[in-house]
């Protein structure tokens, strides 16, 4: 088939493209007019209005040329338009431009060419189909398990031994915390929608309800941390039964929904009952861990405890609680990813994946559909009120705030961008959402925008997920005499 | 009782708003069975834009009220069925035979887009405007009072409703729409193009959802990018309540979420209503899945 | 052909299934024996899907009463059970018409799926899979065994690490009887099995389900179009029509029957020599 667009001279077919990119300006136009040509401004009279034409302008270039760019691709003049739209992205960084938004845009859609034209470039195809594509990317997926094997060890001795290199400070150990607690929460998600494929909208619920027990079991029975964790997890994963009895029924899109009303229900409980959850200021002074109930980390002990530092014989250093607190998520996520590589061995965790192919052939083989998915409902919403109850130890406060909505949806992205089901996939999709927008700080006001349309990109591309890629739980053939494992592994 | 009567007429015109974005959810998941997740930013979009519209028409000089309004109405229309067009065409055309969580995410993943592109070019201060429309008629001796931008929303909602209706039952756009709702391998043989077809229900979905938006903006007088969020979940409760694929059902039930939102905010307190409204979804979805107008659906084996 | 124990293995009596106005089963009484391959047959739309999903729990039943009586003497009420405990305690497995596969899954990980309820147990609702206990790893490694017996007898066991979604169609559905076979049902139900064959796999499936009721004892309840394998294998024949039961006996008595020929055979006699022909071998 590469012979096919080989042998073939590229033919252009100029009125056609134009034409097309003609059409494609005029929806640009419209679209950015009202918004983005006409800014509301507030003026000591009221709202007033500002106009904005270059950047109409430049949107409406930036998609004409975008789209005769991708015609051209598509005829299969890849490379003068790699080079090109290299160029324009190169020259958003350089140029001096009237506005911010117009540099991301310009750098934005140069890559997005510029990487489409690279793999036309590569390939030698014009277009893959879906299927080939989704063949290629199995084929990466299956080699990122493959190699997981040897790599997730090296990962792991690297984030142990990570808070002692000597790169590492506060800061980065700060980021290194934030990036653990929402592998955590993915890896956790990860049950409900990886294996047992339910579309949770609401997983932040369980992390709220993690956090606010642990808050409010301190504040008003003092209780310790180390006490309140088991008890967290548990009150969330009542929670869960709690909420998932009666919307396990429903399928698909409906589930989505409910799940999605019931962590906004939570929230607005958390705001509204001002008298006991602290409504919107939320709770201040939450207690931090103690070392296993041994040790305190503050410079001279607390609640009867001896300081840590003079325990162990070290110089006092505000670090040591932050390290504590590094290795402590480590701990709680590796928990996280373990119980869930031996529970896809198990019965239950068969039963979930199953249910994820096909339901109706679950009940016609005898499996209790509500009671499976109660299951991987409460064991999962267990994992995210061990991490909310991590967060609230952390933040030292908590306030609705950080339980809305949105919170669910990156939690989601995580595990779907990753690719659903494989555990590597949720640390490099964290990587990707949470590592990649603490690097670039300064573009902060972008994050949200771009997490958007990534997320809408990545399924346009690939609607499974990047490292999509299931090896069998169990194996006939040990040595990879199964011809399906023999295929897939060349 | 004219508090009962101030809060009735107050609900029936916020059900009037659902109900008209209800109907965007309602026809969208008749067609290709998903749920537009960004509907509720395309509402949003199109209140901005009758902000915008009306901004600009006041500096071009329009102040004549009657003609600014109407000009609102349809450059919001318009403008936002464009909106509408190309959420489609780019963020769940080339899933259609995804997995269906595809589509989903994707949907999650344009309404993340829009409500920060907006309070990125828009700033993310809520707008407030001065009334546009003042006025009001009165009963009972001043006791109930209808502001006429209520009342123009009623009306304006009834008009729209009794039009809709007809293009559905009686022209042959409403005919080919019907039809890839019941099957589009079959209607797409029969000629229809189903392509246009799904484009147009989200055009329509979008332009009703814009008009929503710009009567939220008359009535409140302020906006801002978030609006989106809770009332497309609303609405989408509507839908549900009214029975999902129903017409008149996403109008029912529109009508009743605003009756109940109103009372409840009027007799209990507002703190509480958005509960209320979630709460109402999850028991109609666990009682009676398919809604009060709705279809019986039987699982397929 | 083993007579010794042909008792009564499922009742239908007086089956009425409705749906809004439409009466999809009329008033359906019949009997399946032990070890015997009962056939329900009827042109299109008579209701035979819809018969087998009130026996299989999918649907349940407007009117009539489903009486499972195990060979241990134990009965069961079907259309009073929720769809998965019929399987699960009564022992009733069934296959799909449009088969329906754990499509992503490896063959082998389909069979142990349908092993599911023995093997939470054996692994104590999963805590002492956990552990990874002595218990669960025997009661793993038995339910290994049996998946590769069927694998074995459905001639898949070659395959068992492929990825189910992958086989060709007529590995389906012989994979689809394996995994039912895995639930160790008492009684079989077969939703027409034969559809999409070739007459070289319609034969090795006779063949299957022939060794199935002799060798395992369970009974088999079919669904069929494909007359010839119909014919050849079973020991009973239901008619339906129009929801109806038109006729009920041995295929040499319905085939016979003028109420079959009318409703269904009648276009269609040219096919009966063959039919009988292979039913003599």
């Amino acid at each position: 088939m590469t012979a096919i667009s080989q042998t073939r001279p590229p033919r252009l077919d100029w009125p056609a493209i134009l034409r097309d990119a003609g059409l494609a300006a005029l929806v640009a136009f419209l679209l950015t007019v009202p918004l983005v040509g006409f800014r509301t401004v507030d003026r000591p009279t009221g709202l007033g209005i500002e106009l904005h034409i270059n950047e109409v302008v430049a949107a409406i270039a930036l998609v004409f040329l975008g789209r005769v760019g991708l015609s051209m691709i598509r005829s299969g003049v890849a490379l003068p338009v790699l080079v090109l739209s290299l160029v324009v992205a190169v020259a958003g960084f350089f140029i001096n431009l009237p506005t911010e938004t117009l540099r991301v845009v310009m750098i934005g859609g140069g890559l997005v060419i510029a990487i489409r034209a690279l793999i036309t470039v590569m390939t030698h195809r014009s277009k893959l189909t879906q299927a080939e594509r989704d063949r290629r990317m199995d084929r990466i997926g299956a080699k990122v398990q493959h190699a997981s094997r040897y790599l997730a060890p090296v990962g792991i001795l690297f984030a142990a031994a990570f808070p002692m290199l000597p790169i590492a400070d506060r800061h980065l150990i700060d980021i290194g915390i934030l990036l653990l607690t929402y592998v955590m929460l993915g890896w956790g998600l990860n049950i409900v929608v990886g294996l047992a494929g339910l579309l949770d909208l609401g997983y932040v619920a369980f992390y709220a309800v993690g956090a606010y027990s642990y808050a409010l079991l301190a504040q008003y029975f003092g209780m310790s941390f180390w006490l309140c964790l088991p008890l967290a997890g548990v009150l969330a994963a009542l929670s869960g039964v709690l909420l998932g009895f009666p919307v396990l029924r429903l399928r698909g899109d409906y589930f989505a929904i409910v799940t999605l009303g019931f962590g906004e229900i939570i929230r607005i409980i958390l705001v509204n009952w001002y008298q006991f959850t602290g409504g919107p200021n939320g709770i201040t002074n939450i207690p931090r861990p103690s070392f296993f109930g041994i040790a305190d980390f503050s410079r001279t002990g607390a609640n009867g405890l001896p300081p840590f530092h003079s325990l162990f014989g070290l110089e006092f250093s505000s670090l040591h609680r932050i390290i504590f607190l590094y290795y402590l998520i480590l701990i709680l996520a590796l928990v996280v990813n373990v119980f869930t590589l031996r529970i896809r061995k198990l019965p239950l965790g068969r039963a979930w994946e199953a249910l994820r192919e096909d339901d109706i052939a679950c009940t016609s083989l005898g499996i209790d559909r509500t009671k499976i998915k109660l299951a991987a409902f409460a064991i999962a919403a267990m994992f995210g009120g061990f991490a909310g109850s991590f967060f609230a130890t952390r933040q030292g406060f908590i306030s609705p705030e950080s339980f809305t909505f949105i919170e669910s949806a990156i939690i989601l992205a995580i595990v779907v961008l990753g690719g659903m089901g494989s555990q590597m996939g949720v640390v490099v999709a964290t990587l990707l959402v949470i590592g990649l927008p603490e690097a670039f700080r300064e573009l902060a006001d972008f994050r949200m925008l771009t997490f958007g349309m990534g997320m809408v990109l990545i399924m346009l591309w690939r609607p499974r997920g990047l490292l999509a890629h299931r090896d069998p739980t169990i194996v006939l053939y040990k040595n990879g005499a199964g011809a399906a494992a023999g295929e897939k592994g060349a | 009782m004219d508090y009962f009567i101030q809060q009735l007429i107050n609900g029936l015109s916020l059900g009037a708003i659902y109900g008209l974005i209800a109907i965007g959810y309602t026809m969208v998941y008749g067609i290709i069975g998903m749920i537009n997740f960004a509907h509720g930013e395309v509402y949003m979009i199109g209140s901005f834009i009758a902000l915008i519209t009306f901004l600009v028409l006041g500096v071009v000089g329009i102040t004549w009220v009657p003609l600014a309004l109407l000009l609102m109405l349809v450059f919001a229309m318009l403008l936002t069925s464009v909106y509408g067009w190309t959420i489609e065409r780019i963020a769940y055309r080339p899933l259609r035979n995804s997995p269906r969580l595809a589509p989903l995410i994707s949907a999650i993943g344009m309404s993340i887009f829009l409500q920060n592109y907006v309070q990125l070019l828009q700033g993310a201060r809520s707008k407030p405007l001065q009334p546009i429309v003042t006025g009001s008629l009165t009963f009972f001796d001043g006791q109930v009072t209808i502001s006429y931008v209520r009342l123009a929303t009623i009306v304006l909602t009834l008009a729209l409703m009794v039009g809709f209706t007809q293009l559905i039952q009686r022209t042959s756009l409403g005919r080919a729409q019907r039809a890839c709702e019941q099957d589009k391998t079959m209607a797409a043989l029969l000629g229809v193009n189903v392509d246009r077809v799904i484009s147009l229900t989200f055009v329509m979905g979008a332009a009703l959802a814009a008009v929503a938006g710009m009567m939220v903006m008359l009535i409140y007088g302020v906006i801002d990018f978030y609006i989106g969020f809770l009332a497309g979940v609303k609405a989408f409760t509507a839908a549900v309540l009214g029975g999902i694929g129903s017409l008149p059902g996403a109008m029912l039930g529109g009508v009743i979420i605003g009756l109940i939102e109103a009372f409840w905010s009027g007799y209990v307190g507002s703190e509480w209503k958005d509960v209320a409204t979630f709460t109402i979804l999850v028991m109609v979805l666990i009682f009676r899945p398919t809604g009060l107008l709705g279809r019986p659906e039987i699982e397929k084996v | 052909m083993s007579t010794a124990d042909k008792t009564p293995l499922l009742t239908v009596e007086h089956l009425t299934m409705r749906f809004g106005g439409l009466v999809a089963v009329s008033d359906v009484s019949f009997t399946a024996n032990n070890s015997e391959i009962t056939a329900v047959i009827g042109p299109n739309g008579a209701g035979k899907t819809t018969l087998f999903n009130c026996i299989t729990g999918f649907y349940t039943p407007t009117v009539g009463r489903l009486t499972l009586r195990h060979p241990d003497g134990k009965e069961y009420l079907l259309e009073r059970m929720p769809g998965f405990r019929i399987s699960k305690e009564a022992a009733v497995a069934r296959t799909f018409q449009n088969i329906r596969l754990f499509g992503g899954m490896s063959v082998l990980e389909n069979l142990m799926v349908a092993q599911h309820n023995k093997l939470m147990r054996a692994s104590g609702f999963s805590i002492a899979g956990l552990l990874g206990l002595p218990t669960y790893r025997a009661a793993d490694k038995q339910a290994v065994e049996l998946a590769t017996y069927w694998l074995d007898r459905v001639k898949l066991l070659e395959f068992a690490d492929w990825e189910a979604g992958n086989l060709p169609y007529g590995a389906q559905r012989r994979l689809e009887i394996a995994r039912a076979m895995c639930s160790e049902p008492v009684l079989l139900c077969l939703d027409e099995p034969a559809a999409g064959l070739n007459p070289r796999e319609s034969a090795e499936l006779a063949e299957l389900l022939i060794f199935i009721r002799d060798q395992h004892q369970t009974g088999l309840l079919l669904i069929e179009h494909d007359m010839s394998v119909v014919m050849t294998i079973s020991d009973h024949v239901v008619v339906l029509d129009y929801g109806r039961k038109i006729s009920d006996g041995d295929p040499a008595f319905v085939k016979n029957d003028p109420a079959v020929i009318r409703a269904y055979l009648g276009e269609d006699e040219a096919d009966e020599p063959a039919a009988a022909a292979g039913e003599g071998a």
